[in-house]
């Protein structure tokens, strides 16, 4: 419990805006490491293979970290307890992260689309007048950026750098990733309520930032974007709409926790 | 009764349980020591690596090195109030590093470029004629290099 600060008191409307904007980010953190976590041992040479599990443990310890602070501050249960006994309804992850790991190419462009993506928001965190997220998005920076580079210096080797087979595979996955991308961005109900508190300026103004850096990221690697006038972003998961994928997921990470909840391994 | 400095001192003795040549003051995880009118020891640490499952590990160890001492209280806290980073490891802290064989973390200023990765000093020969290999190693906070002058695989703890 984080003793040596004064809780700060929000508004009911304020505090669940805050609270499903929390659930928000932690969810696909969760989601998003247990997919990429699906690559050890499979990874198409060793230092894949690692590279997947370490950023899977990374993004593991950041929902912890989200997790902890709706325990703390807004009496949710504790970190295990909302990883391990919710439905697929009550969880608010984007499409993009639940689909399977596919082939390595969807799963490396997933990797840079969500990436970036967590990136630009967590330094719009860093100010944010929420301190305690401001306070995870400056220590978890550091993390988040050996993530974006390792998947921009794969995008790149596959693309510009890589042969016509790669180019059009990564570029393949990109056309039917970016929909599925542009999900993250699904608005909340309460945002409103977020920029007015000076929480967050909001998904729009993400969006915006993650289309520029994208854009010139893709450039570089001889890539290229779809327009975002030819695609249907894919929303519904911020509503606890979810694909068929997500409820196997949630079943088979929680095994353990379902035969024996005191499990410690 | 002891003192401030011994809780330093102390904690100087309390190794990380990966790199048995570094201990938790020099890895720059205590952020601080203090003692409470009432003889309670209070040491506040703050986390290396988010998913690092060695965390709680080390927290329970400075919790059991303090009990050793004649306090009446102790508590140890695991908090975000300063964001760690690898300039935060002292001169003994790299020796530590370097002594365990894994090469230490440039020091660097403003910004962290991860470019440097791709010269980091090989813990054999010294050379800096290297590359590296993956930015994820066996652990999270190591990288995997390759040496070009010895031709040594080596693995750093990386800048962050």
């Amino acid at each position: 419990m984080d003793k040596g600060h004064t809780i700060t008191i929000y508004s009911n409307q304020l505090s669940a805006a805050l609270k499903a904007f929390l659930y928000r980010i932690a969810d696909d953190q969760m989601v998003i490491a247990h997919r990429n976590s699906e690559w050890t041992g499979l990874g198409p040479i060793l230092e894949e293979d690692i590279a997947f599990s370490s950023i899977a443990q990374d993004k593991m310890g950041h929902s912890h970290a989200v997790y902890s602070i709706l325990h703390e501050h807004f009496g949710e249960a504790d970190p295990d307890t909302i990883a391990f006994t919710r439905d697929e309804k009550d969880f608010t992850c984007c499409h993009l992260v639940e689909l399977p790991i596919g082939d390595y190419s969807f799963s490396l462009v997933r990797h840079l689309l969500f990436d970036l993506a967590e990136q630009l928001r967590f330094e719009m965190l860093e100010n944010s007048s929420f301190e305690p997220l401001a306070k995870l998005a400056r220590k978890v920076k550091g993390e988040i950026k050996y993530h974006v580079f390792h998947a921009v210096t794969w995008i790149t080797q596959l693309g510009a750098k890589g042969n016509e087979e790669s180019k059009a595979r990564v570029q393949s996955a990109l056309n039917e990733t970016f929909p599925l991308a542009l999900g993250i961005f699904e608005p909340g109900d309460g945002d409103e309520e977020l920029k007015v508190a000076s929480i967050f300026e909001g998904e729009d103004v993400l969006q915006k930032k993650w289309l520029e850096a994208v854009t010139s990221i893709l450039n570089e690697a001889g890539l290229t974007l779809p327009s975002l006038n030819d695609v249907e972003p894919v929303y519904g998961g911020r509503k606890g709409y979810h694909t068929e994928y997500l409820q196997p997921m949630l079943t088979e990470m929680t095994e353990v926790f379902r035969i024996d909840a005191s499990a410690e391994w | 009764m002891p003192t401030v400095d011994d809780i330093w001192n102390a904690l100087r003795e309390v190794m990380d349980p990966e790199i048995p040549t570094v201990s938790l003051v020099d890895l720059g995880v205590i952020t601080r020591v203090e003692i409470t009118d009432d003889n309670v020891a209070q040491v506040k640490m703050t986390p290396t690596f988010s998913g690092c499952p060695a965390m709680d590990y080390m927290k329970n160890q400075v919790r059991e090195r303090l009990q050793e001492m004649a306090f009446d209280g102790v508590e140890v806290e695991m908090n975000l109030d300063e964001a760690w980073n690898t300039n935060r490891l002292t001169e003994e802290g790299r020796r530590g590093l370097a002594k365990h064989g894994l090469a230490p973390p440039p020091v660097y200023e403003g910004v962290l470029q991860l470019d440097v990765l791709n010269n980091i000093a090989c813990p054999n020969c010294g050379s800096q004629n290297t590359d590296m290999k993956s930015p994820f190693g066996p652990t999270l906070c190591r990288s995997l290099h390759y040496c070009r002058n010895c031709g040594e695989a080596f693995e750093a703890f990386k800048p962050l």
